[in-house]
């Protein structure tokens, strides 16, 4: 079983075939700029409520301040994340974790496995955690979390969250020094390509826009904007007039706070925001993200009573 | 007798609780069994990473019955009355019985509580430590309700004896106790049963599990420095690190790597440092070069290649990071070498205090400040200052950005590289000592005027914009700034009064008060008593602390002495006799005790007493010499007590009287000279 993946696609179909052999739906990564796979609705909002839940993606991810021009060997400001969420979190989460390790060629026999403590807290999603870091051989190779709060609501059931940081999993796993150099298919293809033969182009111009080319009035205007219509859309009765029938829009609003979280990172990256600034637009996203949550646990999906 | 074995099975604890788990463990249950009326010879507590054990030897087998009588309200008492007693109890009224005495009838509650088994005693207790358990952080995990650090998953509970071993029966949020367990999670994970404490370690250690942190902490560092020794190196002690990795693993097994050669130029505490917080590594330093040349990790596994293919993902791991410190370190020497003025300038930005003005408005002001110490220490003024205005310029650099526990020895390195003087080099580190009680103290002249300047800096300061600790809040850490004050001028002999500091601002008395407070505690550590340091407070020049604890040093021996300790007694009773005749007669005696008028030998003899005193308690306080003033003090304790024996103060003869309450008054003035000795007890 434990034979070595070839590409970085490699690991990340092993992964998807592991998982969905394991009962999660396999989602798409969500259509939107987010910083980390946990902004996905299919985890943020879904491990409100009591209903059962199993999934699990793909999340290309953004943050704006870690662009290094694709030179710094594992420092990129777009990555993918691999993300999995259960609810409830099952009693065997741990052997299910290192059977997606043995699934891309890591051996527990051979390599050395350790459940490092690392307490997760997320000031803009209103959540917090407890769990480890995942090291393999000394290197962080996931986050691993048991959810108890999210929106500011206590997480009943407790989802169990684990999160693959792709590129560098896939890196040690090929035995790769720079990302760049890292094969994204099979070296054996009749065009095979590298990480930086697909990204190194895009990390180039989007550090350039992120550190200094983006323009800060319209960010800041942006994110005025989808503040504003987070709230109008929660401010909405709750039944639709035009069928009668009761939908809270949870999700559009949720985007709407999604938005705000990422182009207050790129008002960050443009270096903008003061230190005691910081902290007031972390509160404004949080307080946007609580009431996504407030919203979502009204619905069926968040577990309300039909 | 039985002995009883509980294991407490979860997923990874983490390692900075599990030493203080398994002393809860031991507390709650074992507190628990005696207080439900069980007793036991001896009880241990274990932890690994993935278990909390206890042991409890001869455990006795049941709790005694127990009758207790317990006398309630009058029978007809109001019936509020009679409904508590019930309540109390918890009987019916019919359950009570009525009794008589003088008064009349009562009730009276015969309460028997029937003797119980140990196991139906464990299960209780048990159950209530893991719902209560202490962890300073805990959750709940999939559907259930139950809190634990981290999912636990089963709960071993056997009581042993003659017979064999039983399983306690109880169950824990649908966990039911049993009598299985599991060992190494790679390398022994299947369930075994056990009967005894002595089969369950000896079948964990089978299955790769070592239950005592330190016995694996000694494997830990017996195979590490041994590896390091065969190399002719030394492995470079770290208590801390080795009782948290002995918390990281259930089954060390010591790796030792070589650290790529292009960091070997990096400071060996950068090295250190970085190894240890990113990677938990120990450091291995080459005793020839002084070199940090290797390190040590520790795996949880016996890999079947050695370890190798482990060592070389920790290498380059450990590679990755150290470019990191080396792009860092390369980066700040270019800033050193040119005198780190980019960083004093951007020390403007960084506010300290929003009402104390930026990092860069407080080096002025300490900078000012040290040169005008520098007098009293002995550092030459020029150094001091300039000391003072690099002494943080450090904050600014990549280094103490990534990691800040090494600012001040940064410092030292760069001011070191810019050509600085040592002893401003120094001053860069050394300004922040000492950091607690048991820190030390610098020396050096121009390091104690930097670390003077910074504490009075940050006290000052912070009185004037009145944010003073209250209760148990210190938030900026200011009594640990003045207790440093107190240290760096107590050890280094230094004569400064602390007022000239203040200025003649309306705190001043307060954060004096402020300093006498933290002198009182340190100095009551070192066993001075209350009340001689209050008597040496109420003296003038008390913001001299080194001349206040030495008078207070010296009324502490004096007391010790036979003659000091009656002295007080011959002192208070004068001062007594001095203050009633002064409050009855309305004046006060405190000139013109005339020789002349002496009629008995007592007088006489302490005329000459307190003349002779004089003569030398004079000029040794001129001196600051209390020791020989306070030893001519105490020897007037002989014609004092002579003098209350055969004199009668209140002599028919009112010149006579005048003349003897003068005389008092004498031994008054002398007293107070010295200390103010109304203020010491007994």
């Amino acid at each position: 079983m434990a034979d070595t993946p070839r590409s970085f696609q490699e690991i990340i179909l092993r992964l998807q075939t592991y998982w969905a052999g394991r009962g999660c739906a396999v989602m798409q990564p969500y259509d939107m700029e987010v910083g980390a796979g946990t902004f996905h609705p299919a985890t943020t909002l879904r491990s409100l409520g009591s209903k059962p839940w199993a999934a699990a993606y793909v999340q290309p991810s953004r943050r704006p301040t870690d662009g290094r021009y694709g030179e710094n060997p594992n420092r990129l400001q777009h990555y993918y994340q691999y993300q999995v969420l259960i609810k409830p979190s099952p009693p065997d989460l741990q052997e299910l974790y290192l059977g997606s390790l043995a699934a891309i060629g890591i051996d527990a026999q051979m390599h050395d496995i350790r459940f490092v403590e690392d307490d997760w807290e997320s000031p803009t999603l209103g959540a917090w955690g407890l769990g480890w870091e995942v090291w393999c051989d000394g290197m962080e190779v996931s986050q691993f979390t048991y959810f108890q709060q999210v929106g500011g609501h206590d997480c009943k059931p407790v989802s169990g969250e684990l999160t693959y940081g792709l590129e560098r999993l896939a890196m040690y796993v090929l035995g790769v020094d720079h990302v760049m150099d890292m094969p994204y298919n099979d070296p054996q293809s009749p065009i095979a390509l590298t990480y930086g033969d697909v990204f190194l182009q895009t990390e180039q111009e989007y550090a350039r826009w992120n550190f200094d080319v983006a323009d800060t009035d319209t960010l800041l205007q942006h994110f005025k904007d989808a503040e504003a219509e987070c709230a109008r859309i929660l401010a909405e009765p709750a039944t639709d007039p035009k069928t009668g029938k009761q939908i809270i829009m949870a999700h559009p609003a949720y985007d709407q706070a999604i938005k705000a979280s990422h182009l207050f990172n790129l008002l960050d990256a443009r270096g903008v925001i003061s230190v005691t600034e910081r902290q007031a637009y972390i509160g404004r996203v949080r307080a946007l993200t609580k009431a996504c949550a407030d919203a979502f646990v009204q619905t069926a999906a968040g577990g309300a009573a039909a | 007798m039985s002995d009883l074995l509980i294991e407490l099975f979860s997923e990874e604890i983490p390692a900075r609780m599990q030493t203080q788990a398994a002393a809860d463990l031991k507390k709650r249950v074992t507190d628990g069994l005696v207080e439900a009326g069980l007793t036991y010879a001896s009880a241990a507590a274990f932890s690994t990473p993935r278990r909390l054990t206890l042991s409890v030897e001869d455990l006795t087998t049941e709790s005694r019955a127990v009758r207790e009588e317990r006398k309630g309200p009058k029978v007809g008492a109001p019936e509020q009355a009679i409904a508590g007693f019930l309540r109390s109890t918890g009987l019916t009224l019919d359950q009570l019985e009525v009794r008589d005495d003088k008064k009349g009838q009562f009730y009276v509650a015969v309460i028997e509580k029937p003797g119980r088994t140990a196991p139906e005693i464990i299960a209780e207790v048990l159950d209530a430590t893991i719902r209560n358990f202490p962890w300073p952080k805990s959750m709940r995990w999939g559907s259930g309700s139950l809190r634990w650090v981290r999912p636990l998953h089963t709960i071993l509970c056997i009581l042993t004896d003659e017979e064999g071993a039983q399983v306690v029966p109880l169950e824990v949020d649908g966990i039911a106790a049993g009598n299985t367990t599991r060992g190494h999670r790679f390398m022994g994970p299947d369930a075994f049963s056990v009967t005894s404490f002595d089969d369950y370690e000896a079948k964990l250690k089978r299955a790769r599990v070592m239950l005592r942190a330190d016995e694996r902490a000694d494997a830990i560092w017996n195979d590490a420095s041994s590896q390091a020794f065969a190399l002719g190196l030394d492995l470079v002690e770290d208590r801390g690190l080795l009782s948290e990795v002995a918390g990281l693993v259930e089954w060390p097994v010591v790796l030792l790597g070589k650290i790529d050669d292009q960091f070997l130029d990096l400071p060996p505490e950068v090295l250190q440092t970085s190894m240890k917080e990113h990677q938990k590594f120990f450091s291995v330093r080459n005793p020839k070069t002084g070199r940090i040349e290797r390190f040590v990790t520790v795996a949880n596994i016996e890999a079947a290649d050695d370890g190798a293919t482990i060592l070389a993902g920790n290498q380059k791991v450990l590679s990755a990071r150290l470019a990191d410190a080396k792009f860092f370190w390369d980066n700040d020497l270019r800033v050193a070498k040119a005198g780190m003025q980019p960083w004093l300038d951007s020390l403007s930005d960084v506010t300290f205090h929003n009402k104390l003005g930026s990092q860069r408005d407080r080096i002025d002001r300490i900078a000012a400040l040290a040169r005008a110490l520098a007098p009293l220490t002995g550092a030459d003024a020029d150094e001091a200052e300039e000391a003072a205005k690099l002494a943080k310029a450090d904050l600014s650099s990549e280094m103490v950005f990534e990691f800040p526990e090494l600012q001040g020895l940064m410092g030292r390195y760069y001011a070191g590289l810019a050509g600085k003087s040592d002893a401003v080099a120094a001053a860069a580190q050394e300004h922040y000592q000492p950091l607690g009680p048991s820190d030390d103290v610098p020396t050096a002249p121009v390091s104690v005027t930097v670390a003077l300047a910074d504490k009075l800096d940050t006290l000052t300061g912070f009185w004037a914009i009145d944010e003073k600790p209250t209760g148990s809040k210190d938030p900026f850490a200011l009594r640990r700034a003045a207790l440093g004050v107190i240290r760096l001028v107590l050890e280094n002999d230094l004569r400064m009064p602390l007022t000239d500091t203040f200025g003649d601002a309306e705190w001043s008395a307060h954060l004096l008060s402020f300093f006498h407070d933290r002198l009182k505690v340190y100095l009551k550590d070192q066993g001075i008593r209350h009340d001689v340091i209050d008597a040496c407070i109420a003296m003038p020049g008390n913001d001299d602390l080194s001349l206040l604890v030495k008078r207070a040093r010296a009324l502490q021996a004096t007391l010790a002495t036979d003659d000091g300790e009656n002295l007080i007694q011959g002192f208070k009773r004068a001062n007594n006799i001095l203050t009633q005749a002064e409050d009855k007669d309305g004046v006060e005696y405190s000139y013109g005790a005339d020789r002349k008028f002496a009629e008995e030998g007592a007088e006489t003899a302490l005329f000459d007493a307190l003349d002779a005193a004089d003569a030398k308690i004079a000029p040794a306080m001129a001196a600051e010499d209390f020791g020989s003033a306070m030893t001519a003090m105490a020897a007037l304790r002989g014609p004092i007590d002579m003098f209350f024996t055969d004199v009668q103060v209140n002599a028919e003869s009112t010149v006579v009287r005048r003349n003897r309450l003068n005389l008092l008054s004498r031994i008054r003035q002398i007293c107070l000279s010295v200390a103010d000795l109304t203020r010491i007890e007994g």
